[in-house]
């Protein structure tokens, strides 16, 4: 690595590290500044007398200043001893116990959708402009414009409680077995996955149209090579770069929340529905914890996608460079 | 959930220039002369698909507008009002609006309840047409909202460089670090209890401003990334620099030199953001966090739907149905549009 790529490196760690303190402080500010109510009072119960919210405010340190209370919340988040307002259990248990099921799903989706939308996209470009191509550029864009959770409750209506063919929601670990958790994975896979192959499906088709008309191409067929060789070997590589991005920042993005409105429809009790129920209750501490979980997420596939750009091409650490 | 990749979004932003007629020297129906603007007017009237989801889009607009007119003329009810008690007449026979298990009725096909009751006994059509209002409404005030906000971000990144640079764009990076949902929901939660109080501004928690206000936000860096990209190259081109010599200041260089030329990106985001937005209420109203009852919107009107779909699927296929066409219309608008501003993806269609 040269030393110009490391100080790239160290400096979008740096950021990354700057942006998660800023999240973390924007999700404290919206629960302790906005009128949302004390929280100390929700958890006196129904019927609270003063000294009951009283000694609350103080066993939980509301009565501290802000940034005290801020500094303890992320000692405890750190320490993994955070523990909810409303359900007192431990904050980051939960999050670990819903992780194999937020992980399987978006995984699982991720390769459904990355597999289909390849397949479909190389298809489409060799048919432009016939009748198979625009029926999937309409069934692409009726897929990006469905909402998952309408999609998710008429799949696990029809196919599930009226055609019995899939379970009607719910989950089963993969160490219990194999079979069932596939089985009740099949529709939230494919529920979440239906816009994504949409999308890259679309933006496939006219990378590799754009390709095909490159000189390099035109290059590789007048060196003899066979229309299939230049197809799979200089096109379709060259036209993966940009979905492969896109990949790795949706994926994360789905395991930080995008994932929340698929496991509430299916009932999967993932990190995303844990983070569902807590905001009912504006139960700050898992709130937190899942919000920071998913920032973390995000920014993560952000800077390696970042960095793999940079490895790849030298002029983005120029630019990165401050120009000032 | 984000539709609109950020990738496309910046690439999207330095493709769309007007100022290209030479590329556009090829197309023959493209008389030498005319402005950009009546060039992508004419194209964009040759695209019929594109033409006939706007007009759908309208007629979607229209009917939500017309809505007190059926609830008042046709249906005979309100949005609001439950007939749980009442009866209708269905192949001549009195039929129970909502039976003693509690099922509603599916479509009539007449004017009452023409496309079926609720489980509390109300017209699932009047409800569709006033959802449809607020949905609607959310979906463009929140695509404005975001165009505003964005675009003078962009503006003032780009334009100024330097320190209001670094300041709106490591803003933009933590919004973009955000999980969407979450921060969406956790915001509409906690506003749709205590209302908003900024001094002189009151907004109350069941206030349609909230979700609008939510969401306009997280789409800001969408449009705020590509606008401070092209303003950053359109800053060092002759014709700003040829306004800053002639002594032109910089408010006005950024008016009157430098926006014209970032409409082209505003109007291709505008119909897209449309459509992100009336989907991101949805899925707000669907957790709780967007339009509260009893008012509705599609959302929670499938939100609503989805509890009781093993009676009465049609409580959630209507409303679904309804918002799945008008952001479908939207999106193939859009995309016209898009064709129709952006030569070179002209080109790549006609392959």
């Amino acid at each position: 690595m040269s030393s110009a790529m490391a100080r790239f490196v160290v400096r979008r760690l740096l950021s990354m590290l700057l942006v998660l303190f800023a999240v973390s402080v924007v999700v404290f500010l919206i629960f302790n500044v906005l009128p949302s109510g004390d929280p100390a009072v929700r958890m006196a119960g129904k019927i609270p007398t003063e000294t009951q919210v009283e000694a609350i405010r103080e066993e939980w340190g509301f009565d501290e200043p802000l940034y005290v209370q801020y500094g303890t919340m992320m000692k405890q988040l750190f320490s993994g001893e955070m523990i909810s307002y409303f359900t007192r259990q431990n904050v980051s248990e939960e999050i670990w116990k819903g992780l194999p099921r937020t992980l399987s799903l978006a995984i699982g989706a991720a390769i459904l959708w990355m597999a289909l939308a390849i397949a479909l996209g190389l298809y489409s470009a060799l048919r432009a402009g016939a009748f198979s191509d625009r029926v999937l550029t309409v069934l692409a864009l009726v897929g990006i414009s469905m909402p998952v959770f309408w999609i998710g409750a008429l799949m696990s209506y029809y196919l599930g409680y009226k055609a019995g063919i899939f379970p009607n929601g719910g989950y089963v670990e993969f160490a219990d077995s194999p079979f069932e958790w596939l089985w009740h994975l099949v529709l939230p896979w494919t529920a979440l996955s239906i816009l994504f192959i949409g999308f890259y499906s679309r933006v496939l088709r006219s990378d590799i149209l754009e390709t095909m008309g490159e000189d390099f191409v035109r290059t590789a067929r007048a060196k003899g090579l066979s229309e299939r060789r230049v197809l799979l070997k200089h096109v379709l590589r060259n036209s993966l770069i940009p979905i492969v991005t896109l990949w790795g920042l949706d994926f994360g993005a789905v395991i930080a929340g995008g994932a929340i409105l698929t496991e509430s429809v299916f009932d999967i009790q993932g990190v995303g529905q844990y983070a569902a129920d807590s905001i009912k209750q504006l139960d700050l501490p898992p709130i937190m914890a899942v919000t920071m979980f998913g920032a973390f997420f995000i920014v993560v596939f952000n800077a390696m996608v970042d960095i793999a750009y940079a490895a790849l091409d030298p002029r983005i650490r120029l630019e990165g460079r401050p120009s000032r | 959930m984000v539709f609109t990749s950020r990738d496309e979004a910046e690439s999207a932003g330095t493709e769309f220039s007007l100022d290209s007629s030479e590329q556009l020297a090829g197309d023959p129906a493209e008389r030498a002369g005319l402005g950009p603007w009546r060039l992508t007017g004419r194209r964009l009237r040759r695209d019929k698909v594109a033409i006939a989801s706007g007009i759908v889009f309208v007629l979607l607009i229209a009917a939500c507008l017309a809505a007190p007119l059926w609830a008042s003329e046709v249906a005979e009810t309100t949005p609001e009002e439950n007939h749980l008690s009442d009866q209708v007449l269905i192949d001549g026979k009195p039929t129970d609006v909502v039976d003693m298990l509690g099922k509603p009725i599916g479509p009539t096909w007449n004017g009452h309840f023409f496309l079926g009751a609720d489980g509390n006994g109300r017209d699932i059509m009047v409800r569709l047409l006033y959802g449809g209002r607020n949905s609607l409404v959310i979906g463009l005030a929140a695509a404005l909202g975001t165009i505003a906000m964005g675009l003078v971000l962009g503006l003032l990144a780009g334009y100024y460089r330097g320190r209001a640079d670094s300041v709106i764009s490591w803003a933009m990076d933590v919004l973009w670090a955000f999980p969407v949902v979450l921060l969406g929901v956790a915001l509409g939660t906690a506003l749709a209890l205590g209302g908003l109080d900024l001094g002189p501004i009151t907004i109350q928690g069941d206030s349609l401003a909230i979700p609008i206000l939510i969401i306009s936000i997280a789409y800001i860096p969408y449009l705020a990334r590509p606008v401070r990209g092209q303003t950053l190259a359109l800053r060092e081109r002759e014709f700003v620099e040829a306004a800053r010599a002639q002594g032109m200041g910089s408010m006005r260089v950024v008016f009157t030199e430098v926006l014209p030329n970032v409409a082209s990106t505003l109007v291709v985001f505008l119909p897209l953001l449309v459509a992100n937005a009336i989907l991101l209420e949805a899925a707000l109203s669907f957790l709780g966090a967007g339009v509260q009852p009893p008012q509705a919107s599609w959302g929670t009107m499938i939100a609503e739907g989805v509890e009781r779909i093993t009676s009465a699927p049609h409580l959630v296929i209507v409303p679904g149905a309804m918002l799945v066409l008008s952001v479908l219309s939207l999106n193939i608008f859009g995309e016209g549009v898009r064709d129709a501003l952006d030569p070179r993806a002209r080109v790549r269609i006609e392959h």
